[in-house]
């Protein structure tokens, strides 16, 4: 071998080692990346602040309201606090007089939808008779809006925009000056 | 630095310890395996130039020399096992008790475990797991794990395949067993051969310079097996996609129709009924083993189910469901349909379906003045008897118990110890009589009712515990966990020996490499040189110490 060849040869192999390292490199980049991305995303089957509020329709049950069903979409251009609830969980009950309360006051502005998880309608009757409560009570009887909104412990408050974008989710009970601080954020622009 | 030539002709790459084809070791490279130290040779990778010691020159070889080293990779992994632990210091984000004040993190961690919880949640360790930089960590313990292999694996293989029968005398002197004899009778060379080629050792003679070789295949072992760990991490990140892998729970009683969670409201689960059977106590097999274990056996545990999906566009919408599968659920004998799997998996029996009462006089002889049902997971809100009385239920308590304050509550959703408050209107009269009822509390609000309610009959209801899940993960798993477990047999169970046979002028030199069991190898010399005149190897590293 002459020294020009082992030289040519020489370089030959250095360029092979280094398009084989950069490939390995490459593949091995990648997969870590789509590992990242794919849990950044898995954390994206969870609505939060910043999504658009996916649309559910569902029958209401209070009687001292006067629509029939809700349906998310049609409250485009009011504020929406949709608010999951049930008779049973002792914090829910708590915030339920902070939302009758402040109600009247942002009615024409914002909605209150308090979605009940109940498994029974007649409680929820008479739990509405008992606090009075005047904004619509929806039923989730199947737990399909509670299975598309993934929530897991109650109470559960997603504070919706009136473009249906969320604003802001609380977990657990809310205060009446944090309910009053929020429903301001999602006031329509006048 | 340049290529080295050695001084049987052999040309090694940068970085050699020992030369590929004699042995011998290459002088101003013998730090590297602290050979200048020892009077031993360092057998790690044959004395193999690992490039990555060698080479420091583009990124890419910066990079690759990075991951390619082992000191690297062992950090990484006490590194993820540091913040694996830190991260069971307090609850995960998903295990925060659902009974607290404020599942909110940002105030649950502070007000429970103050200003450490604070800490523990501005530094994000409440969702540690699955934070960005944890699965960096791990993911680059793979990249490691691959460059690390094949970093080692390539050189080793070129210095295994490019190895003379014919080795320097250096090298067969600082092998670990070692003996030189002076002389050595004119056949004595051809009996080890053919002892050693009787003990299925692979015998290559080059100009009277013998190697014997057998379990080379050994040495491949920690390759095959990390290969398997990548398939198993690899499978890992397959896991996280909701395409590959889903697992959800769901609970459902007897009647009810649910939709299946993670499914996103396309499939809905009826549960028409659920069934707990025992072996017969009197059965001629198992009588006695029931009999000795002294309560029921269960022999089944089954959901009828109805599977439905949905056609509808707005979820919670009065779907349109079609009946898609109707069959029978069973421990084992899990009920697929579409890409999702059902099994059975829980079960509670404690929840009442409907309770009936009696209104019976207070001073009467007890003879029921009527009598009504009431479905307990849709109560009526009034009962009209045909008696004539009439019943209101002014309060309804699914699971009754007295809250802090001492006021009738429902501790669940579910009719597990239901109470009422009737009102209860006798035939004509416009002035209702208060009564609560529960089981075993039967209290007369006023104390001067003049009928009183008893509960006549029940009927329980059972609820079924169904695991919903995809998993295509698993035969990855199984794919990686035995080419694992293949790889750590082959490196286990088997055994790289070597012997060198190197004449001298009247006698032979005679060294022996293992990667482990030194005795069998030892063993396997004496067996070969009995009866010729080639001296014992001796064990050189006892003679060290």
């Amino acid at each position: 071998m002459s020294l020009d060849e082992r030289k040519r040869n020489k370089k030959n192999k250095k360029k092979n080692r280094l398009i084989f390292r950069s490939a390995v490199l490459a593949i091995l980049l990648g997969a870590v990346i789509f590992a990242l991305v794919n849990n950044l995303q898995q954390d994206n089957n969870i609505y939060r602040a910043g999504d658009q509020a996916p649309d559910f329709k569902l029958e209401q049950v209070s009687e001292n309201n006067d629509l029939e069903t809700i349906q998310l979409s049609e409250l485009q251009g009011k504020g929406v606090m949709l608010n999951f609830w049930g008779t049973w969980c002792e914090p829910c009950k708590d915030e339920m007089p902070y939302m009758e309360e402040l109600y009247p006051k942002y009615k024409d502005e914002i909605e209150i939808v308090a979605v009940s998880l109940d498994a029974t309608e007649l409680v929820i009757h008479r739990f509405i008779d008992s606090y009075g409560l005047s904004f619509p009570i929806p039923h989730d009887a199947t737990g399909e809006v509670k299975d598309l909104y993934k929530i897991g412990p109650i109470p559960s408050t997603f504070f919706i925009d009136p473009e249906g974008e969320i604003v802001e989710v609380v977990e657990g009970a809310l205060s009446l000056e944090s309910l009053e601080g929020h429903l301001q954020e999602i006031r329509p622009a006048s | 630095m340049n290529k080295i030539k050695c001084e049987c002709g052999h040309v090694n790459p940068e970085g050699t310890v020992l030369c590929e084809a004699c042995g011998k070791p290459i002088e101003g490279n013998q730090h590297i395996d602290g050979n200048d130290e020892k009077k031993l040779l360092n057998m790690r990778y044959e004395g193999s130039a690992r490039r990555s010691q060698t080479y420091n020159k583009s990124i890419i070889d910066k990079t690759w020399g990075f991951f390619s080293s082992v000191k690297v990779g062992v950090w990484l992994i006490v590194l993820a096992l540091i913040a694996s632990a830190l991260g069971s210091i307090l609850p995960q984000e998903m295990y925060i008790p659902a009974d607290a004040p404020s599942r909110d993190p940002a105030i649950f961690y502070e007000e429970r475990y103050g200003v450490f919880g604070l800490i523990f949640y501005q530094l994000g360790f409440h969702n540690l797991y699955s934070s960005w930089w944890y699965m960096l960590l791990i993911a680059l313990i793979g990249v490691s794990l691959v460059i690390c292999s094949i970093d080692r694996f390539v050189p080793l293989y070129k210095a295994l395949k490019k190895q003379k029968a014919k080795r320097h005398s250096t090298f067969l002197r600082r092998q670990r067993l070692f003996s030189e004899t002076e002389s050595i009778n004119e056949n004595d060379l051809d009996t080890v051969k053919e002892r050693l080629k009787k003990q299925r050792y692979k015998v290559r003679d080059e100009d009277g310079h013998i190697l014997a070789e057998k379990g080379r295949f050994s040495r491949w072992g920690p390759y095959v097996n990390h290969i398997g760990l990548i398939i198993i991490l690899l499978a890992a990140i397959l896991r996280m996609t909701p395409i590959m892998y889903l697992d959800e729970y769901i609970w459902i009683r007897e009647g009810e129709q649910l939709v299946i969670p993670g499914t996103e409201g396309q499939f809905y689960i009826e549960n028409e009924q659920f069934l707990l059977e025992n072996h017969d106590p009197n059965d001629e097999v198992f009588g006695e083993a029931i009999e000795m274990e002294g309560e029921m056996i269960a022999s089944n545990y089954q959901t009828d189910l109805i599977i439905y999906e949905a056609k509808n566009d707005v979820a919670g919408a009065d779907p349109d469901l079609e009946k898609i599968v109707e069959d029978e659920l069973r421990m084992n004998h899990p009920v697929k349909f579409d890409r999702y799997t059902l099994y059975q998996s829980g079960y509670q029996l404690n929840e009442f379906s409907n309770m009936s009462f009696d209104i019976v006089e207070e001073d009467g002889d007890g003879e029921a003045l009527g009598t009504f049902t009431v479905d307990l997971s849709s109560p009526e809100t009034s009962y009209e008897l045909d008696s004539g009385f009439q019943v209101e239920v002014s309060q309804y308590f699914p699971d009754f118990y007295m809250d802090e304050d001492g006021n009738p509550a429902s501790e669940t959703n579910f009719p597990r110890n239901p109470g009422f408050v009737f009102l209860v209107y006798p035939p004509e009269s416009d002035t209702a009589e208060v009564s609560f009822i529960g089981i075993g509390r039967n209290i007369d609000a006023t104390g001067d009712n003049n009928y009183s309610l008893s509960i006549n009959d029940f009927d329980m209801r059972a609820a079924s515990g169904i695991t919903v899940r995809v998993d295509y993960t698993l035969p990855f798993f199984g794919l990686g966990a035995a080419i694992f477990m293949i790889g750590v047999i082959q490196g286990m169970y088997w055994q790289h020996r070597r012997i060198w046979l190197r004449p001298t002028s009247d006698g032979v030199m005679l060294a022996a490499h293992t990667n482990k069991n030194w005795h069998g190898v030892q063993k396997d010399i004496e067996k070969a040189i009995d009866g010729t005149k080639i001296n014992m190897v001796e064990d050189q590293q006892e003679l060290d110490e």
